[in-house]
């Protein structure tokens, strides 16, 4: 009975993670970003979405979509005035703007949760579930919401796999994230790319974020550990890896299960931090990484 | 000769001026620190405000204005004591209202004594507080505890449950589940001596992290221990816990303190998912625990959208009771202020102000019972906060979301 809970719980956790994570891993592939503000925009997407569902009586639907679009609009923001500045900066050493980037995108995220926290205080919010109620599988009470975001977290992975790997844009992103010198050669814009990956981006996170919300409820005191996890898990899966992103979220996400249902809830991060340790010790490039 | 007449409506406009500027004698300032991102927190400020501006609209204190200086301590310790400072050396200010989170008034106790500046605390229950003015009168006597302190609180909790789950749903057994945190020390370990003495058997003590995001592993172990009962501490967290506990259809009822739950936003916050969660808290919104409770929320509702937290109720009443302290010290006198305010008598939102004296244990604590500040206990039904406890305020019976299984 445990082992079933603990199978069904972690898929819906894990699919989280890693709706949140490839988004993460995709800008990095792409353009060489780590975005630390993640689990702001993330947050964004959930504060906005329980507002929108709540306040103005969109629904649980309507509010979803608004809190998506919220986060594309964060992102972009965020590649706007944040990451495109420093990369076309003249005055920052080339060697020196991806840690310009890093501290920009840390220090925007904390001024979005900030302005979170201060408009809508710290406390947690609820996004309105899409479906209520809940369902017996063999025995085990599962809320019906937790079934629909593995399926939407599943959907929007899967939409993505076919964006990148059936359509033209798609697979000008992966050549980017291969060779960008050589796809500007043939004629495309990077700069365009690179808007294509960061709407992709804010999407996946927006998704994710809304379903988060929805699942277990987010504050804007969550934004740190949202990036720590999302950054956890791609280092672990591999800088630039979108499948090891996506192995490393199931690991980090039934590690996280299984010591908070057979140890003890309160350290349910700490083996997953161990093995991070061990990772970078042993395979630095991570489980599937190419660097 | 001509030159002195001209100098005569000058030295008339001279001495108006003089004399005005007398009349507009410097304000008493009362410092207020608090997380004001925080929903308990937030209420803190907001409540003393409302306060020093109704005093202000009647002509001050002593004909002194009072105002109100604020401090944002984040939540933290270190910031708490950095806000302290300033208000005490470079602000001025004559007294302190100080925070809802334990930890925290703890680290300014030593501060209100080495700078003889007095304090209260509205929400925080550490029974820690008073005993470290028990302990150390003569140096601590400027701490006031204006909250219950966690003993009370949990005795205040196990005389409802006596009532309402045990006589009237015969319920046996129970889980403990609250916040690691310096106010549930004392809280759990009275529950843990007075459910038993009710006639409900504990069957597990949970202690959870106020950082914990997941509770479906916590209350699949409570569900497993079969219990009749969650009894809670919560004040840190309160949404999560809440919204899985619904979101799961946990059949257990949850019943005790839930501090995030005494706002009227935690119904928005939560999505509703609070319908059936029994709290114990001092006053709150519509229930005339005495006849000034439902003027002050309705007022602070009208300015500031939604009720306050508990720590409202109690900011507002310390403000009131430091403007009485003040009037009969004559003056802003630190060592005279605790006189006075230690001889308070005051009738305010959530009852009878008596405070108990350095011969208690529970020093510079408001006296807890009948005639003096009791706690009520309140349910959300329906989107409505509903006093169901004790007989002489409850509105309506105790009542749960049917996924929630009571003892037969």
């Amino acid at each position: 009975m445990k082992a079933l809970q603990i199978l069904i719980d972690g898929f819906a956790i894990s699919s989280l993670y890693a709706t949140g994570a490839i988004g993460f891993t995709l800008i990095f592939g792409v353009s060489g970003v780590l975005n630390l503000s993640h689990g702001s925009i993330m947050v964004t997407a959930a504060v906005v979405a329980w507002l929108v569902a709540g306040s103005f009586g969109a629904g649980p639907y309507g509010g979803a979509l608004i809190g998506v679009g919220a986060s594309v609009i964060v992102s972009l923001v965020t590649y706007g005035i944040v990451v495109r500045p420093i990369q076309k900066s003249r005055a920052i050493a080339r060697e020196e703007k991806e840690i310009f980037v890093l501290t920009g995108t840390l220090l925007w995220g904390i001024m979005v949760q900030e302005v979170i926290a201060y408009v809508f205080t710290n406390n947690p919010k609820t996004v309105l579930p899409l479906i209520g109620g809940v369902v017996n599988i063999l025995g085990v009470r599962t809320p019906r919401t937790e079934i629909a975001i593995a399926a939407i977290a599943w959907l929007a992975m899967g939409l993505l796999w076919l964006l990148v790997n059936r359509t033209r844009g798609g697979k000008a992103l992966m050549a980017a994230a291969i060779n960008p010198r050589g796809l500007t050669l043939c004629g495309f814009e990077l700069g365009s790319i690179h808007l294509l990956v960061w709407t992709i981006y804010g999407v996946l996170a927006g998704i994710a974020g809304v379903l988060l919300g929805s699942f277990l409820g987010v504050s804007s005191d969550n934004a740190g550990q949202l990036t720590a996890s999302a950054f956890s898990i791609v280092v672990l899966g591999g800088l630039g890896s979108v499948t090891g992103s996506l192995v490393a979220a199931y690991v980090v996400g039934y590690l996280e299960s299984l010591t908070a249902y057979l140890v003890n809830p309160s350290i349910r991060t700490v083996p997953v931090l161990l093995l991070l340790v061990i990772v970078v010790y042993l395979r630095p490039q991570g489980l599937l990484g190419r660097r | 000769m001509k030159r002195k007449y001209w100098m005569l409506p000058a030295t008339a406009a001279f001495a108006t001026l003089a004399f005005n500027s007398a009349q507009a004698a410097p304000p008493i300032k009362i410092g207020v620190i608090a997380e004001a991102s925080s929903v308990s927190g937030a209420s803190i400020p907001k409540a003393a405000q409302l306060a020093a501006d109704e005093i202000n609209a009647e002509g001050g204190v002593l004909g002194r204005k009072i105002e109100i200086v604020t401090y944002d301590d984040h939540n933290s310790a270190t910031d708490a004591v950095r806000a302290f400072q300033r208000a005490a050396r470079e602000d001025k200010v004559s007294f302190v209202i100080a925070s809802y989170i334990s930890e925290v008034v703890l680290a300014l106790e030593p501060w209100s004594a080495r700078l003889h500046m007095p304090m209260i605390t509205p929400g925080a229950a550490s029974d820690e507080i008073s005993h470290n003015i028990y302990k150390d009168y003569n140096h601590m006597k400027y701490v006031f505890h204006g909250y219950f302190p966690s003993t009370f609180i949990a005795d205040s909790v196990c005389d409802a449950a006596k009532d309402l789950l045990v006589d009237e749903h015969h319920m046996k057994t129970a889980v403990v589940m609250s916040e690691d945190a310096a106010w549930t020390l004392p809280l759990d370990a009275e529950y843990l001596k007075c459910l038993p003495k009710i006639g409900l058997k504990v069957v597990d003590h949970i202690r959870v992290s106020p950082d914990t995001t997941d509770f479906t592993p916590i209350f699949n172990k409570i569900e497993g221990e079969k219990p009749d009962v969650i009894i809670t501490g919560i004040s840190h967290v309160g949404v999560q816990p809440t919204v899985q506990w619904a979101a799961q259809h946990v059949p257990i009822p949850m019943f005790g303190v839930s501090s995030q739950a005494t706002t009227s936003t935690f119904w928005k916050d939560t999505n509703g998912a609070t319908n059936g969660v029994v709290f114990q808290t001092a006053a709150s919104a519509g229930v005339p625990v005495t006849p000034k409770t439902n003027p002050f929320s309705d007022n602070y509702e009208k300015k500031f959208g939604a009720t306050p937290s508990y720590a409202g109720y109690t900011s507002y009443d310390d403000v009131y009771m430091i403007a009485d302290a003040i009037k009969a010290a004559g003056g802003t006198n630190p060592d005279k202020l605790v006189t006075a305010m230690e001889k308070t008598d005051y009738v305010g939102t959530i009852g009878r102000y008596v405070f108990n004296g350095k011969t208690s244990p529970f020093t510079h604590t408001f006296k807890v019972g009948k005639g003096y500040i009791t706690g009520i206990v309140v349910q959300w039904q329906d989107g409505k906060q509903v006093p169901i406890w004790p007989a002489n305020v409850a509105k309506a019976k105790m009542t749960f979301p049917s996924f929630v299984k009571l003892p037969q």
